[in-house]
């Protein structure tokens, strides 16, 4: 692959979901160079698998698709898929950054005719999907995907299958002899918008997901919302593939929990109220949502919304954070039970399908960041003290779209100011 | 509040604690009952209320406890007999989100409430609690024949009788074994320094009064 150019006076942004690149495109389109670094093959991060969202219930491909537009037509932003920064060193205004490209086994010259993944049999679990479904080995990881091109899974490479999609491109687009490789680069500045990952639900184990097929994370049901999703959009159970009517929505799954994450995610009372919307439309009058809470944190601007749900004869709150769930062996359905504060009556309510509203855990947790990186007891990055790293959108703070582009407008005007001074200096 | 004197502050502590904290029962909770500082960080999500495997046959769970305790419901508290139903499985404590010791604070407002002169007489764990103390304080050993007798019989002969005729296939397994000796109930065997053991546990007690009068 051609070596990005870089200089102290580039900009570097670490992931590339809405955050990454807005940041990237703001710092740009302002004159200034940007390396964008994505770790998946595609931009997007996981904006791009919800199904619809809040406030004005739009579908994500309309946002992705304005930044994508406004990305193709910027020279100044040069894209590393498959991409991750394995280490930085130096300081503001003067870092070398170390960064690991996957081979894709497709090259430029791919136009996304798709006779490639139509030639072999191999399938492996679809990410896009959470792994709730499989895709051939070959693939687009979604129809919206940047670059359009496609993937080879590295378990195709050196099968049948591998020479099968090879023989069958018409652009010698493949190449199989593709390795791994590390570049370095000389960067002024580190924009860290590597965004966020759901909790380890199997770890919350009263609620026995991992256990009951039942038991669903929220992130899963927006795939199971979503037409292009495992069901086609159909809310169906993972058990016996029947409609899911009845469901009920726990709150704070693995967040403001010292056991978990001690964070309140601040999305997820939004995230619940919105899927409710996804069973009133999915059943109509038939759709029964249930809300079991400790208190809605659903702030400001979302009042209106909240409102519209709390009149939905369809939809109950139950203030309340349930004990444990269990399974009932015959039917598969999962008993909630609890005791609700308001009140104090004991309950155990059987539900259809119950939805974890799992909370949002900084995706750098695990990841070795550089020393002088600050970070908060939850792990959400604040940036270095010397503020040539700066934390944007999820990676810093669990935050909605809406909040999480303004934290990354915030963050390429600093990371602009950095370089701005380091040439000030140099010159 | 009946605390005219000194000195029968003195006899009563539960007029003594009403002189002192008046309506500040959060406050009272917080100086007087082991772990009493954690009660104001519950959230009132109700994970203990909904994990005790003894929840429904207690009259107010944990969390509603909690509550009560800030409301100020001196009274409902302290008389109730709910923080004597814990079991000590621990399992709100490993659950509660905000990592209440709940357990340790039901087994202080029990302790509180029993030192106050407040808990139910009759409560079978408070019963069973003090015959255990005052059985094991007396040799420096726990007398298990005594003890037994001393549980079965409390509700009067007849009661002591039948319970005891309910048991005897166990009592007679523990006789075979060797772990039941009839002649302990006649005096029994102590403890090597039994001196030793009383001055301990004076120590102990003057250690908690100090701790007692201390401000705070
Ligand atoms: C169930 C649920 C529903 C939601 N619904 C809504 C909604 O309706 N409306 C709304 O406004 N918000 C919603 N959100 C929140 C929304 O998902 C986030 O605000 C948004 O994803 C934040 O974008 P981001 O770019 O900061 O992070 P991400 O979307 O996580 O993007 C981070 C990117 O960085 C990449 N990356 C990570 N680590 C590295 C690395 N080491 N190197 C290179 N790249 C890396 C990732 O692959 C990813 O592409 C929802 C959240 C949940 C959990
Ligand atoms: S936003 Fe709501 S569900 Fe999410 S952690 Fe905060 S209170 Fe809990
Ligand atoms: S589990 Fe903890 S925070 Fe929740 S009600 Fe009980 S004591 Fe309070």
């Amino acid at each position: 692959m051609t070596k990005p150019i870089a200089t102290g006076q580039t900009i570097l942004v670490v992931g590339g979901g809405i955050s990454g690149m807005t940041a990237a495109l703001e710092a740009a389109e302002c004159g200034r160079q940007v390396v964008l670094v994505e770790r998946e093959p595609a931009l997007g991060g996981r904006t791009g698998r919800l199904y619809r969202y809040f406030p004005k219930m739009c579908h994500p491909t309309c946002g992705l698709e304005i930044n994508l537009r406004r990305l193709k037509g910027n020279p100044n932003v040069q894209v590393l898929t498959m991409a991750e920064v394995v280490g930085i060193e130096g300081r503001r205004g003067d870092y070398r950054a170390r960064i690991r490209i996957r081979p894709r086994y497709v090259n430029e010259r791919c136009t996304a005719c798709g006779d490639c993944a139509r030639a072999v049999d191999a399938e492996v679990p679809n990410a896009h999907n959470y792994g709730l479904d499989r895709v051939r080995g070959v693939y687009l990881p979604h129809p919206m995907a940047y670059p359009q091109r496609y993937v080879i899974d590295p378990s195709l490479v050196g099968s049948a299958d591998a020479g099968k999609a090879k023989a069958a491109c018409r652009y010698d687009a493949i190449d199989l002899d593709m390795r791994e490789e590390t570049i370095e680069l000389h960067i002024g500045a580190v924009v860290w918008a590597t965004g966020w990952k759901p909790y380890d639900a199997t770890l919350i184990h009263p609620y026995g997901y991992g256990r009951f097929p039942n038991v669903v994370t929220s992130v899963e049901f927006e795939r199971l919302a979503d037409p292009a999703g495992p069901t086609a959009g159909r809310l169906l159970r993972p058990s016996d593939g029947r409609e899911a009517k009845d469901i009920a929505f726990i709150q704070c799954a693995g967040s403001r929990d010292e056991n978990h994450l001690r964070h309140c995610s601040r999305i997820c009372c939004m995230a619940s109220l919105k899927q409710t919307r996804y069973v009133r439309e999915a059943w109509g009058d038939d759709a029964k949502s249930t809300i079991y809470y400790i208190d809605l944190r659903v702030i400001d601007r979302f009042e209106d919304f909240y409102q519209s749900v709390r009149k939905d004869p369809a939809v109950r709150f139950v203030k309340s954070k349930p004990a444990r769930i269990a399974q009932d062996a015959a039917t598969g359905n999962p008993v909630i039970h609890g005791v609700d504060t308001e009140g104090y009556h004991r309950y155990a309510a059987t539900h259809d399908l119950v939805v974890l509203a799992i909370g949002m855990e900084p995706e750098a947790n695990g990841l070795a960041l550089p020393d002088d990186v600050v970070r908060d007891s939850s792990g959400f990055i604040e940036g270095s003290a010397d503020g040539g790293q700066i934390g944007a959108g999820s990676s810093a703070s669990p935050l909605d779209v809406n909040r999480s582009v303004q934290s990354a407008t915030a963050a390429a005007l600093r990371a602009i100011k950095v370089i701005h001074q380091t040439a000030a200096a140099e010159s | 509040m009946g605390a005219t004197s000194t000195e029968t502050n003195m006899a009563d502590p539960n007029a003594t604690a009403l002189a002192r904290y008046r309506n500040d029962f959060l406050k009272e909770v917080e100086e007087r009952v082991e772990e009493g500082p954690w009660v104001k960080m519950c959230m009132q999500c109700g994970v203990c209320a909904g994990s005790c495997p003894f929840g429904p046959h207690w009259e107010h769970s944990p969390q509603k406890i909690f509550m009560m305790i800030r409301a100020g419901k001196r009274d409902e508290v302290l008389r109730s007999d709910s923080m004597w139903m814990c079991t000590s499985c621990y399992n709100c404590v490993v659950r509660c989100p905000r990592q209440l010791p709940i357990t340790q604070i039901m087994h202080g407002l029990a302790t509180y409430a029993h030192r106050l002169g407040l808990a139910p007489k009759l409560q079978p764990t408070r019963d069973f609690s003090l015959q255990f103390w005052d059985n094991c304080t007396r040799t420096g050993r726990v007398n298990e024949l005594k003890l037994t007798m001393g549980v079965y019989f409390k509700d009067g002969l007849a009661a002591g009788i039948r319970k005891g005729w309910e048991m005897r296939r166990v009592a007679l397994g523990l006789l075979k074994s060797g772990r039941l000796n009839p002649f302990e109930l006649f005096g029994g065997h102590r403890c090597k320094d039994q001196k030793g053991v009383a001055a301990m546990l004076k120590k102990a007690r003057e250690i908690e009064e100090q701790r007692k009068r201390a401000p705070g």
